[in-house]
C-alpha cells in the first residue's frame, strides 16, 4: 500500500445510525473505503456532498467529531503464494500471529468472467460418499450448497468432501462461525496434514456481523489468484451463507430500503449470484468450485435465502437422519447436482445414469409403501421388497460414512436390484441389464 | 437523429448503480448517456427526471465514480444494430459482441461492435429502380448461414419512397451504400445494410397480426401432444428450482421447428450459457443437417453481470427477433428467466424510492410483462409473406409459490402454461410439466383445431382429450386408493390408475439426455398415443390388484424400450411384438 502524502481528515459527522454515518466531504468515490476513528468503513451513498459510510464494526462509541479519512481505494487483499496455510480476519489481516503477506495488492469484488471465456465444467470430483458421487455427482467449477438444519453435521461433511476432493487449494470463508467450529476445521485440516494448502478467512460469532459481508469477496479474490494466475484447482468453502444474507438485510434496513420477501433486500438474488457465479472452470485448467452451507429455519426451503440460493447454485445437497438405520444420509429426493449430467456415464461407467434413476425411483416406491404402512394398510409383496431394498440402499449407499469408488457403488446397487426385484421392475435399458444384472 | 449540441451534465449523487446527474439542457426519458470515469465511459439510461436532475441507471459497476464526473447525453434511446452477421453471435444484454472482448474478465466501459464491418456479403437485389417502397420493404438478400437475410428499408423511415439507385449483384460490406431512395419531396437518403432500432419500441412494419393457427413442433411430447404451442404463440414455464426449467428450455431450443432461435439468458447461471456455447456448435439441426449454432443467437446477461443490462437483455432479444420476423422467418425466442428481469425492475424501483406494489415489485409490473409478451406473434408482412416470433419465457416463482406477482402477471399475458411440478420432479418424472394443471389456450382456437386435424389426423383432438381424461381419472382413482387402501377399492380402480400411469410413463415422461427419446416427431407422437390408447381401451382380466401393477409395469417396460429405439426399426418392432403378445395374454 503506497502511503498518501496528504490525507484530508474530516471531523464533523452529521448523522449516525447503528451501522452508518453521514458527513460532508468532496472528491470521494463510490465504494471507496474510509477510516472512522480507526474503524473501517465503506462509501454506500453519495448525495451531493453528503457521503454515507457503512461502518463494518458498527457505530458503537463513534462521536460526532470522529476523525474520518478516505483511503481512495475499494477494499483490497494482498495476494501471493504466502497466503497458503494462513488464517485471516474479514479484512484480510493475519490472525494467526504470523507475518503480514508480501505480494500484489488487488481490489476485492472484481468483475465477472466473460461467459464466452469459460469452459464447460467436465472434471468429476470424487468424494467417496456414494450419496454424492452416485446420485449427485460434483464437478469442478460447480457451485453447490448444503441446505441443512443447524443441528446437522454439515461442517463435518463439508470438511470430509474438501479433504477427499484433491484440490490444490482449499479456501475457507467462515461467516459467523462459532469458535468451536472454527477450531474444528483447523484441527481436521491440521490432522490431515493439509494445512499448507488451506487458506482461511474467518469471521466468528465474536466479530461484528456486518464484517461478514467482506468474507466471501476476500476468499474469492484469493481463489481467483490461485485459479487464474497459478492455474490451480481451488475449492472454496463458504459457511454459513444464511448469516451472510442476514448481514445484508441489516445493512439494507439501516439504509431505509424497502424490504422484499422475508425482510430481505430486493437485491438478494443479485448479491448472492455475484458470489456464487465466481465458480468457474477456466480453459487454462484452473478452476474455482464453491461448496457452501445455507442453514434453514425449520427446514423451510421457501424462505427467501434458500429459495434465491437454489435458483443460483447448480443444485443443492440435503442431509437427513434416517431413523431406520440410525445414520445421517444424503437425501436422494431433495438433493440434486445439476452438473452431474456432464460426467455421469462419461467419466463414470455407462450404466451410471440409469442405475441412479432406477434406484431412486424404487426408493420412492418404498417411501410410498411406508406411508401405506403408517396409514394401517396391508402391504403387497412388491411393497415389502421395496422396503427391504430401501433399508439396504440407505445403509450401503446413502449413508455419509460410505467411502468407496463409483464402480463399487454401481456394483452394490446392481446387487440390491437383483436381490429384491425382477428385471422388468427395474426398467433399465435392456442392453445394460444383460451386461450387469447379477444372477 | 443525432442532436447538434449534446446535452451534458455532472454527477451529483450515487447509490449503487443509480446515479443522479444535474443537466444543462433538454433530455428525454430513456435517453442514453455516457458518464466519464477516468479513461472509462460508463453507459447509462435515463429513468426519471426531477427538475434539473436526471436519474440514470448505469449499466456497469459505479465503483470509484465521483460527484462532478461529466455525463454526455446521446440524443437516442438504447438501440440495437441490425444487419447481416447477427446469427451465431454471443452478445451481452446491450448487444456487445462478447467474443470481441479481450481478457478473461469483463472490462468496465468496454463496448464492442455487434457486426463484422470487414466481411463481404453476397448481395442480390430484390427491388429495381423506380419501385415504391416503405419501411421494412425488402431491398435485397444476402446469404447468412444459409438463411435468406433480407436487407430492408430502415424501420425508422416514415412514408413511401422511390428507389433511385440500387447496386447490382455483388459482394459488399455491411456499410457499403447499396441503395438510394427518394421521398415525396425529392430528398435522397443513402441506405446501407445496417440500421438501428430502439429496443423498447416494437417494430411495426407488417400488415396484419392474425391469431396464431399453426402448430410449432418442439419434439417434446407433453407439449406437442397435450398442450401444443403455435407458431407466433406465447407460453411460459414456471417452476421451483430443480424442476428442470432449463433442461426443458434447452430441449425446446434444440428441437423446435424454427428458422432462428434466440436464447436470452437473463440473470441465470453462466454455466448454462456455456453449455449452449459448447454443445450447439457440435449438435446438428435434424431438419437442415447444419450445426445448431448457425441458426442461434445468444444474449447472455448472466446473474453476475450488471443488473440494469439484464433488464435490457430481454428487449434486445425481442428486437432482434422482430428484425428476423420482418424477413419472413420463423423465430423462436426463449427467455430464461423473466423473473430475473422483474427483479431487475424491482431493484431499480427500490432505489428510486417508488411506492412498492406486491412483494416490493413495481406497480406497473403486470403492464410491463403484458406489453412485452404482446410483441410476439404471427404476422403477414406488407408483401404478403409471413413471419413469426414464438416466445417462451421461464418464471422462477419465489418459494415455488405460483401466486407470486411475476407468475400471476405472466399468466395474464401468456397463452400456454407449462407448470412444472415439484412432486413430479421429486419422483424424477421428467419433464415435470404437470399434465393436469397445464394448459394451452390455442387448443380452443377453431383455426388451430382445424390445422391439427388436417396435419396430424382426423381423430387427433379426440385422442388428446381422451388422454387428458384418462390422466384425470387416474389421479382420482389414486386418491381413492390412498384413502381406502389397495384392497378397499374394486380392482377396476387399480386398472384406471395404471392406465393413467401408462400414459404418464410412455407419453409424458421423456429422457432429454437420450439421443432417440429426446425428440419425438409428430408422426411418431401420433403413432405412440394411439398405441397407448389402444391399451387403455382394451379390457383385461385380473384376479388380484397386485396383478394389475405387475402387468402394467411389464407393458410400460416394453413401451419404454420402444421409446428408446429408432422409430419403426427392427428393435422397435421387436418390442412392439413383445408388447402385443403381453396384451393378448392378458386380454379378456
Amino acid at each position: 500500500m503506497e502511503s498518501q502524502a496528504f490525507q484530508k481528515v474530516y471531523t464533523k459527522l452529521t448523522n449516525i445510525t447503528k451501522a452508518t454515518v453521514t458527513l460532508k466531504a468532496d472528491g470521494v468515490g463510490y465504494d471507496e473505503i474510509a477510516s472512522v476513528n480507526g474503524k473501517l468503513a465503506q462509501v454506500v451513498k453519495i448525495t451531493g456532498d453528503d457521503i454515507t459510510l457503512q461502518i463494518f464494526e458498527g457505530t458503537e462509541g463513534i462521536p460526532t467529531n470522529a476523525e474520518v479519512s478516505f483511503l481512495g481505494k475499494p477494499p483490497q487483499l494482498t495476494v501471493s503464494d504466502e497466503l497458503a496455510g494462513r488464517f485471516f480476519n474479514a479484512y484480510g489481516a493475519p490472525i494467526d500471529g504470523g507475518p503480514e503477506i508480501q505480494g500484489e495488492v488487488r481490489d476485492i469484488g472484481s468483475p465477472s468472467v466473460n461467459p464466452v471465456r469459460r469452459k464447460q465444467p467436465s472434471n468429476l470430483i470424487a468424494t467417496g460418499i456414494a450419496g454424492i458421487d452416485l446420485n449427485n455427482t460434483l464437478v469442478s467449477g460447480q457451485k453447490i450448497p448444503f441446505f441443512a438444519d443447524p443441528d446437522q453435521p454439515y461442517n463435518q461433511v463439508m470438511a470430509m468432501v474438501a479433504l477427499r476432493a484433491k484440490a490444490d487449494k482449499i479456501i475457507l470463508g467462515g461467516m459467523g462461525l462459532t469458535n468451536d467450529d472454527y477450531l474444528y476445521f483447523k484441527n481436521v485440516f491440521d490432522n490431515a496434514g493439509a494445512l499448507d494448502r488451506i487458506i482461511s478467512f474467518v469471521n466468528t460469532t465474536e466479530n461484528p456481523p456486518v464484517e461478514r459481508l467482506l468474507v466471501p469477496d476476500m476468499a474469492l479474490t484469493a481463489a481467483e489468484y490461485f485459479a487464474v494466475d497459478k492455474n490451480e484447482s481451488v475449492l472454496v468453502l463458504l459457511t454459513d451463507m444464511t448469516l451472510y444474507a442476514d448481514a445484508l438485510s441489516i445493512v439494507s434496513n439501516r439504509m431505509d430500503q424497502i424490504p422484499s420477501k422475508d425482510s430481505m433486500p430486493g437485491s438478494l438474488y443479485s448479491d448472492l449470484a455475484k458470489i456464487y457465479e465466481k465458480a468457474v472452470q477456466f480453459p487454462s485448467g484452473g478452476s474455482i468450485t464453491i461448496i457452501a452451507v445455507t442453514t434453514l429455519s425449520g427446514g423451510d426451503i421457501t424462505h427467501a435465502i434458500p429459495d434465491n440460493t437454489g435458483y443460483i447454485t447448480e443444485g443443492q445437497l440435503f442431509l437427513r437422519r434416517d431413523s431406520d438405520i440410525g445414520k445421517v444420509i444424503v437425501d436422494p429426493f431433495r438433493s440434486l447436482s445439476r452438473l452431474k449430467q456432464l460426467v455421469i456415464g462419461k467419466q463414470t461407467r455407462e450404466d451410471h445414469p440409469q442405475v441412479m434413476n432406477s434406484a431412486i425411483r424404487l426408493y420412492a416406491d418404498a417411501a410410498n409403501a411406508r406411508t401405506k404402512l403408517e396409514n394401517g394398510f396391508d402391504l403387497t409383496d412388491y411393497d415389502e421388497r421395496t422396503l427391504k431394498f430401501a433399508r439396504e440402499y440407505s445403509d450401503s449407499i446413502l449413508a455419509i460414512d460410505v467411502n468407496v469408488g463409483t464402480d463399487t457403488m454401481l456394483d452394490i446397487t446392481w446387487d440390491l436390484f437383483s436381490k429384491h426385484f425382477k428385471k422388468a421392475e427395474v426398467a433399465i435399458r435392456e442392453s445394460l441389464v444383460e451386461k450387469y444384472w447379477k444372477s | 437523429m443525432e442532436k447538434e449540441n449534446k446535452t451534458t451534465g455532472k454527477v451529483v449523487g450515487i447509490v449503487s448503480n443509480l446515479v443522479m446527474v444535474e443537466v444543462n439542457g433538454p433530455i428525454a426519458q430513456n435517453e442514453i448517456c455516457y458518464i466519464s470515469l477516468e479513461k472509462e465511459r460508463l453507459m447509462a439510461e435515463v429513468i426519471k427526471v426531477v427538475g434539473k436532475h436526471a436519474y440514470v441507471q448505469v449499466f456497469e459497476s459505479t465503483r470509484g465514480l465521483k460527484p462532478g464526473s461529466v455525463a454526455e447525453f446521446q440524443g437516442h434511446l438504447l438501440e440495437v444494430t441490425l444487419g447481416p452477421g447477427i446469427l451465431s453471435r454471443n452478445y451481452d444484454g446491450l448487444q456487445n459482441d462478447l467474443d470481441k472482448m479481450e481478457g478473461i474478465f469483463l472490462k468496465r466501459g468496454e463496448y464492442t461492435d455487434p457486426l463484422n464491418r470487414e466481411k463481404k456479403w453476397e448481395f442480390k437485389p430484390i427491388v429495381k429502380v423506380g419501385d415504391e417502397v416503405q419501411a421494412g420493404a425488402w431491398l435485397g438478400e444476402v446469404n447468412e448461414n444459409d438463411q435468406p437475410h433480407k436487407v430492408m428499408v430502415p424501420f425508422k423511415m416514415k412514408g413511401t419512397f422511390k428507389i433511385k439507385e440500387i447496386v447490382s449483384e455483388g459482394e459488399y460490406t455491411v456499410d457499403h451504400k447499396i441503395a438510394v431512395v427518394t421521398d415525396d419531396d425529392g430528398n435522397d437518403t443513402d441506405l446501407t445494410m445496417v440500421q438501428k432500432w430502439p429496443v423498447k419500441v416494437a417494430i411495426g412494419s407488417y400488415k396484419e397480426k392474425p391469431r396464431p393457427f399453426k402448430l410449432l413442433e418442439t419434439g417434446v411430447r407433453c407439449m406437442d401432444t397435450l398442450n401444443p404451442i403455435t407458431e407466433g404463440g406465447t407460453g411460459f414455464i414456471p417452476g421451483p428450482f430443480g424442476t428442470g426449467k432449463t433442461v426443458l428450455q434447452h430441449a425446446i431450443s434444440k428441437q423446435a421447428e424454427a428458422d432462428i432461435v434466440i436464447i436470452a439468458a437473463c440473470g441465470e447461471r453462466a454455466n448454462e450459457v456455456v453449455e449452449i456455447f459448447t454443445e450447439f456448435p457440435e449438435l446438428e439441426d435434424p431438419r437442415t443437417g447444419k450445426k445448431l449454432i448457425e441458426r442461434t443467437i445468444i444474449i447472455a446477461n448472466t446473474s453476475n453481470m450488471p443488473v440494469a443490462a439484464r433488464e435490457a437483455s430481454v428487449y434486445t432479444a425481442m428486437t432482434i427477433g422482430e428484425y428476423y420476423r420482418a424477413m419472413g422467418l420463423k423465430v423462436l425466442l426463449m427467455a430464461d428467466s423473466t423473473s430475473r428481469w422483474a427483479q431487475a425492475l424491482r431493484e431499480m424501483s427500490n432505489r428510486l424510492e417508488e411506492l412498492p406494489g406486491p412483494d416490493a415489485f413495481p406497480m406497473d409490473l403486470s403492464a410491463v410483462i403484458s406489453n412485452f409478451y404482446s410483441r410476439a406473434g404471427f404476422v403477414y408482412l406488407n408483401n404478403g409473406k409471413t413471419g413469426s416470433i414464438t416466445f417462451i419465457g421461464t418464471v422462477s416463482p419465489a418459494g415455488g409459490n405460483l401466486k407470486e406477482p411475476v407468475t400471476e402477471s405472466t399468466r395474464k399475458a401468456a397463452r400456454c402454461f407449462y407448470g412444472l411440478s415439484q412432486a413430479r420432479a421429486d419422483s424424477k418424472r421428467y419433464p415435470a410439466i404437470d399434465p393436469i394443471d397445464s394448459y394451452s389456450k390455442y387448443l380452443e382456437y377453431p383455426e388451430v383445431q382445424e390445422n391439427l386435424e388436417t396435419n396430424v389426423g382426423d381423430s387427433w383432438l379426440k385422442e388428446v382429450t381422451k388422454a387428458k381424461d384418462v390422466l384425470l381419472r387416474g389421479k382420482e382413482a389414486m386418491e381413492q386408493i390412498n384413502i381406502l387402501g389397495d384392497d378397499g377399492v374394486p380392482i377396476s380402480f387399480h386398472e384406471t390408475f395404471w392406465k393413467s400411469e401408462l400414459i404418464d410413463f410412455v407419453i409424458l415422461q421423456q429422457d432429454a439426455f437420450d439421443k432417440i427419446d429426446a425428440s419425438t416427431p409428430m408422426k411418431r407422437q401420433q403413432y405412440m398415443l394411439s398405441k397407448v390408447l389402444d391399451v387403455v381401451d382394451s379390457s383385461f382380466v385380473f384376479s388380484h390388484f397386485e396383478d394389475v401393477s405387475s402387468f402394467f409395469k411389464e407393458v410400460i417396460n416394453e413401451f419404454k424400450q420402444m421409446n428408446y429405439s429408432e422409430f419403426e426399426s427392427d428393435k422397435f418392432k421387436q418390442h412392439e411384438g413383445a408388447l402385443n403378445e403381453l396384451l393378448k395374454k392378458q386380454a379378456n
